[in-house]
Parts: C-alpha cells; structure tokens; sequence
C-alpha cells in the first residue's frame, strides 16, 4: 500500500486512512494513508483500471466504504454514511464538486438552470445573481439562458465547472477532465480548475493518466495498476 | 428551479411522446365528460318534466308515444278520446287532478297545446308577464316561444295544422297572446298554451287534429257540428289524452289495469316509460361511457409508456440528479410528477374540451332547445372521474418511478 501523505495531516481537507475497496476478492482501491491540507491540489494518476474513478466515487459517497476511514473537512464519510443515504446524498451536494470527463449536463434546461438546479437539490437558496455571477467569471455571460446544444464543447465544460463550484464545495473532484482535448485546451481547462479551487480554498482532486497534466500538480497519488480476474 | 419546473421541462424535451399521451388523457376524460354531462341532463330533463304526472291517459297504441307525445312533447299521440272521459276520471276518488290535453298545431314549429290553467302550475311554471287565457282563443306562450318567435302580450297569429314547420295554416282562427310565461327550464317552455274550446274552435268540429305516426294530417273526419250547442246535445268532442295525479298510492295498483282494460283508453305511466327510454338509450351511452374509460385506461398506459420508454435514454439524466445530491426518493417524486403533470394537463384539456363540445352543442346545434344541454354543468361524477384519472395517472408513474429511484449510480458512471 503507498503511503503518500502530503504534508502534516493535523488540518487537513482530506484524509484518507488504511482505505481497501475489493470486488469480490479482489481489492480495487487499497491505500495506507493519504492527506491534503486545505486548499492543497493533487493528481491521482495510474493506468486505465487502476482504481482512479472507484476512488473518486468513494470520496464523493458514491460507492460504499468497506475498509479503512475518508475524512473531509473533519467529518468522517463512513459516519455520515451510517446516517442514512439522504444524509450522503446531502454532503456530496454540498461539500463536494464533481466534474467529469463529459459535461454531463441536463440537455432540456439552459445552463443558469443546470447551476440552478445544482442549488436546489443541495437544498440551498436558488440566488440567482450567484449564479449569473459564476458564469459570467468563467466567460459564459450572455449565454445564460442556452441549452448546451447551443453550446460549443468549451462552454459546456465550463458550465459543468460553474454547476461544481455553484455550492462553494470544500473538494472539487474531476474524473478524467483533459481527456481528448489538445494541449493548449487541456491547459486551460487545469488552470481554470486550480483558479476556482485557489479562489473557494478548496482542496482539488483530479484523476487521470494523461501525464500532460502531471506537471501542473506537485502532489501526485500515484496508484499501481491491478491484475485483472 | 422547483421539482415541477424541472419535471416540466423534462416533458417538454420530448414533445411527441407528451403531446400523444395528451391527447390521449384529454381524449379519454372530455369522452367520459360529454356522455355524463348528456345523460345526467337528459335525465334530469325527463323527471322535471313528468314530476307530479303519475300516469297518462290517451288512445290505444304505443305506451312509450304517448307519454313521449303527452309528456315530453316529442312524439306524435297515437290518436284521440272522447272529452266525456274527462268528466269520467275526475269523479274518480283515487285521483287527486286530471287535466285534459288536446293536440295537433303548432306555431312556427311550437306546439300549440289545448289544456286548462292548471297546467301551468303542474309544470311549476310562473307568469312572466299578462295573464293566463280565459276565452277561446287566447293564449299563453312560453319563454323560448316568446324569445324565439317575438310573441309578446297582445300580439295575434295563425296556428298550423299539425306539428310540423311548414303545416297549412289555420286561416280563420286567429290566437291572441294573454300571457307570456317566465322560463323554469321545463317543456312548458317552448309550449303554446291556449283552452281545449280553442282546439276545438280551430277545427271546428269538435276534435284536435290527429297526428297519426302515418303523417295523416288534421281533419280527417270533420263533423256536421257548427256549434257548442250541437256538443251539449251528442257530445262527440275528443281531446287527445289526460295527465292524471292519483290521490292514493292504491291508484298505482288498480288504475292502470282499470284504464287498459275499456275498448279505446290506454294508460301510461311516465316514470316506467322514460326508465324503460332511458334503459333503451342508457345502452348506448353506457357503451360510450365505457368507451371513454377505455380511452382513459389507454392514456394510462401511454403515461406508463412514455415514463418507462424514456428511462432507459434518461439513466444518464438520472444519475446526475444523485450525483447532485438527489435522493432516491427526490428521483421517485420526480417521476412521479411528471405522470401527475401530463395526465394533469391532460385532464384540464379534456373538461375544457368535453365542455366546451357540449356548451357549443347546446348553443349550436340543438334547434329550438328541444333537449336543451349545457356544457356549463358540473356534478359529483364528474369529480370522481378527475378523480379516478388522477389516481391512473399516479398509479401509471408508480413502477417507472420505483425504477428510476433505484438509478445505480455507480453503474452510470462506470459506463460513462
């Protein structure tokens, strides 16, 4: 298991702790100890299978805890687990932004909506001017009220951005985010997610193996790759 | 952005699939509105009309024409009887009323009815303005009568022969209006009121024109009386049939076989033959009725079809709402909304439009108002037939909502 603990764990954003997820007998995920502090950003890298997106996915709540401990801001994940799923479904709404490889947005609804709707099932006040404020930083002003069909692929990769950042997350995790883009867009779309990570004082979490991307990020949680069944 | 909002414009991004299951919905429940809109009214028409006439009295034939001639005034009466029956049945103890009716004219296509003043207070009718008829000759219109043909106190006409539009008309007998009745809804209505001595001076012989089922016309057999006088002394007037009221539940029993049992007398009893017109027509409307719950039971399968078509296509759409924080209960809610939403509008749709037929209906297309319906009458069937459609709506959505809350979102993403 690698040990890879960023820097002091006393304040940390995220700490993860002896974590093993296993399908069937096989363990996909199996880190000793690994922490942020708040604010810190770090890539997760390995080849394809290695675990990155089952990793992501237990970070945000998506998969089960089995074994070991993930911490966020100081509240334990297994334990809000434990409150039930509305109590996880909750956290991840508000605590944690996710961004993907593809947009992933609501194709029927303009992208102010898409943030809009992002408030309301976090359960937090719509604020619209917020939201026009997001978008607006991230060079979507006068394209508010547009369904991402009208959208190049650059606008709805930043509106799905804007829809990460609307609840002001304390962990910003983006599975795959360069992928099939060109180098200088690949830049970019970093720079914009540590800009937005930098400006909310949110820790960044990115998973890929695009090694492009490796020279953005001083801290790398490098995972081995797992012998397939 | 609300859960409607949203549900709303989850809807709309497939505008074929909801209009269809629209039109479905709306289809079902405005079929289900016109049908109970059409017979609650005819049905209500049909009591208002016979209320307080226990049985009618006129010549042997069709029971069911008689009433439909003597009651509802739609059907030619099967023939005469002689007025000295009139004197007969009156000084029976088991009645409590007898008016006599003769028929046979008509005015601009209103019947023109021989009766007494009586009459007017059976039917729960009220003077709007004059005064009931005294003479011979005299008349009292009803409200649509007077709307439609500008009938007014102290205005004069020329009835028809016979009940029809283009009858030949009465030359010689000129009626003046007394009296214009105020509208109660009933047949009294459309009616022209006017003493048996009228009919009878009309024809002036003795006898309402007889409307045989055949067409035959009036007069068939003229008689050499020229005066009252010749009446008093052989007495061959004829009036076209009673409305008897019985004084005793006993007249029930023995009256009707009492009266069909002599040569040229047949007893009618309104409330059997509109039950047994009803059972006739009720078919009909039952098996549209049933048409219409057919429709409406297919509009809830295309509510069930179009949410559980489109959840494979939505997983996707599914999955982010969790990944947003949505719970499975949020994702059943959501579903759910979207069945309740169409078969909502749906439903609005359909009593706006099975309404509005019917209002149109009744404004339009019935002549004269014969079987005046209203599109602007609602009613405890018609709340239970929202209610009914709301509660498919709801169960349509069930299945496809259970499914969509169950959304693994692990899978989702692992597929992505």
């Amino acid at each position: 298991m690698p040990d890879l603990s960023a820097s002091d764990p006393a304040g940390t954003g995220l700490r993860i702790e002896k974590l093993v997820f296993r399908r069937g007998d096989q363990a996909v995920v199996s880190i000793e100890a690994f922490a942020m502090d708040r604010g810190a950003h770090a890539l997760v890298t390995g080849p394809s299978g290695c675990g990155k997106t089952t990793l992501l996915s237990l970070i945000a709540g998506l998969l089960p805890i089995q074994e070991g401990r993930i911490e966020l801001s100081g509240e334990d994940l297994g334990a809000v687990a434990a409150r039930g799923p509305q109590a996880m479904d909750r956290f991840r709404a508000r605590r944690i932004g996710l961004v993907s490889q593809q947009p992933m947005l609501f194709g029927m609804l303009g992208a102010l909506d898409n943030l809009l709707i992002a408030r309301q099932l976090a359960g937090l006040e719509p604020d619209r001017a917020a939201c026009l404020g997001l978008l607006s930083q991230l060079g979507l002003e006068g394209l508010a009220a547009r369904r991402p069909s009208a959208l190049s692929r650059g606008q709805q990769q930043r509106v799905a951005l804007a829809r990460a950042l609307v609840n002001r997350p304390a962990l910003i995790l983006a599975d795959e985010p360069t992928a099939n883009l060109d180098d200088e867009h690949t830049a970019q779309v970093v720079r914009l997610l540590q800009d937005r990570a930098r400006a909310l004082d949110a820790n960044l979490l990115i998973a890929t193996h695009d090694a492009r991307v490796r020279e953005h990020f001083d801290c790398v949680l490098a995972l081995p790759g797992q012998p397939r069944p | 952005m609300s859960l409607w909002r949203f549900a709303w414009a989850s809807l709309r991004s497939r505008p074929l699939m909801t209009a269809l299951t629209l039109l479905l919905v709306a289809l079902g429940m405005a079929t289900v509105v016109m049908v109970n809109l059409v017979t609650r009214q005819f049905d209500e028409r049909l009591a208002r009309d016979a209320s307080g006439i226990d049985l009618v009295v006129g010549a042997k034939g069709s029971p069911l024409q008689l009433v439909l001639s003597g009651v509802y005034h739609l059907d030619v009466p099967p023939g005469n009887i002689p007025f000295s029956a009139l004197a007969q049945w009156r000084a029976n103890p088991m009645l409590e009323q007898v008016i006599p009716m003769s028929l046979g004219d008509s005015f601009r296509g209103f019947r023109l009815v021989g009766t007494e003043p009586e009459f007017i207070a059976l039917q729960g009718a009220r003077m709007a303005r004059g005064r009931v008829f005294e003479s011979p000759m005299q008349v009292v219109v009803g409200a649509r009568v007077a709307e439609e043909t500008g009938l007014d106190v102290g205005a004069r006409f020329v009835g028809n022969h016979g009940l029809a539009m283009d009858g030949p008309s009465h030359g010689d007998a000129t009626y003046t209006v007394t009296g214009v009745l105020a509208a109660n809804g009933s047949v009294i209505d459309r009616l022209v009121l006017t003493s048996l001595e009228s009919v009878w001076q009309a024809h002036d012989h003795g006898k309402p024109a007889e409307q045989a089922p055949a067409g035959r016309e009036a007069h068939a057999d003229h008689s050499d009386h020229r005066d009252h006088s010749d009446h008093e002394a052989h007495d061959d007037r004829e009036i076209t049939l009673m409305l008897l009221r019985y004084a005793t539940p006993l007249a029930a029993v023995s009256l009707p076989r009492l009266i069909n049992a002599s040569d040229r007398l047949q007893a009618a009893s309104p409330a059997f033959e509109s039950a047994r017109l009803v059972s006739l027509l009720g078919m009909g409307a039952d098996g549209l009725r049933a048409f219409g719950l057919l429709i409406l039971a297919v509009a809830g399968v295309s509510v069930f079809a179009a949410l559980f078509q489109t959840l494979s296509d939505r997983r996707r759409e599914m999955a982010l709402l969790r990944l947003l924080g949505a719970s499975p209960a949020r994702l059943f809610a959501l579903l759910l909304l979207e069945g309740l939403l169409i078969t909502v509008i749906g439903v609005v749709l359909g009593l706006a439009f099975g309404h509005g037929v019917i209002e149109w209906a009744g404004r339009v297309l019935i002549p004269r108002g014969e079987w005046p319906v209203t599109g602007l009458a609602f009613d405890r069937v018609e709340l239970a037939s929202i209610a009914g459609a709301l509660l498919l709506g709801v169960l349509a959505s069930l299945l496809p909502a259970w499914l969509a809350s169950r959304t693994s979102l692990a899978d989702v993403l692992a597929n992505e």
